[in-house]
């Protein structure tokens, strides 16, 4: 992939990241974070990673955005009134992330293999859903099947959750 | 050239915006955005690994992408049984603050 796609993908995926955090209005910020999970797919096909790609655009963008948006215009939630900002409690807030930032930095500059380009692949196309699978299936059988049994529990447990108590 | 370092770097501001999304807002909605946001960016930084280690058959090394098969499929079902937890909250205090859901607090 061109350097030119990349920072376009990138700066799409952080400044709609950003969005999110920044907007005061939920139904804007989750529709930033649609865009910024596109951004983020693009990433990912530039990595020839296209299963991962397609998964994060079908489940997130698709199927965890809409859960979002729903629970939003079900509770009905408008933008939050303005209330006084704790100005001391919010820039400790930045202070604390903008740390985080300069040591994410920091470790990437000092990281040898950071400084190189990816290797190039032998061939064209590669069958990555192919090769995942047989992974899943071999290798990570065992967690895949937990990982069925986890989702199975969360449904019921959604299911329970949401359901009214009864009046008595 | 594109280098790992970049797509680790955009990986590493979207985790400090998720952070900074967790620290400063107060709605819960927003809250279980930010913490997709970051999932997603160690997600990003997986995938870079993966396909900066090809191994000795000419393939990505395909370990990492199942580890994000994985990392979704649980943010996936952390997101429904969250959301389901805020419309029980909601029901009970008609509030997504979580300055007004300070009962526990010390």
């Amino acid at each position: 992939m061109s350097p030119f796609l990349f920072w376009i993908f990138a700066l799409l995926t952080v400044i709609f990241g950003a969005a999110v955090v920044v907007n005061r209005n939920p139904v804007a910020s989750a529709l930033s974070l649609v865009v910024s999970f596109l951004g983020l797919s693009a990433l990912f096909m530039s990595l020839d990673a296209y299963f991962v790609g397609i998964i994060q655009v079908l489940v997130y963008a698709g199927a965890v955005m809409v859960l979002f948006l729903f629970i939003i215009m079900l509770l009905n939630l408008r933008t939050e009134e303005e209330r006084r900002i704790n100005w001391l409690a919010s820039a400790g807030g930045v202070a604390v992330a903008l740390a985080l930032l300069i040591q994410i930095f920091l470790v990437i500059s000092r990281f040898e293999p950071a400084r190189k380009t990816f290797p190039p692949l032998p061939g064209s196309s590669i069958d990555d859903v192919r090769n995942i699978g047989a992974l899943l299936f071999s290798s990570y059988n065992l967690p895949f099947q937990i990982v069925g049994v986890l989702v199975l529990v969360a449904t019921i447990g959604v299911v329970l959750l949401s359901k009214r108590e009864p009046r008595s | 050239m594109v280098t790992l370092g970049d797509y680790l770097l955009v990986s590493g501001i979207l985790f400090a915006i998720g952070f900074a999304g967790v620290m400063l807002r107060r709605n819960l909605i927003i809250i279980l955005m930010s913490l997709e946001l970051m999932l997603n960016a160690a997600n990003l930084s997986l995938v870079a690994f993966s396909r900066f280690r090809v191994g000795p058959n000419g393939l990505p090394n395909y370990n990492a992408q199942v580890f994000v098969f994985f990392i979704i499929t649980v943010a996936a079902a952390e997101v429904a049984v969250g959301l389901a937890i805020l419309v029980a909250l909601f029901r009970a205090r008609q509030t997504t603050d979580v300055k007004d859901i300070s009962t526990l607090k010390f």
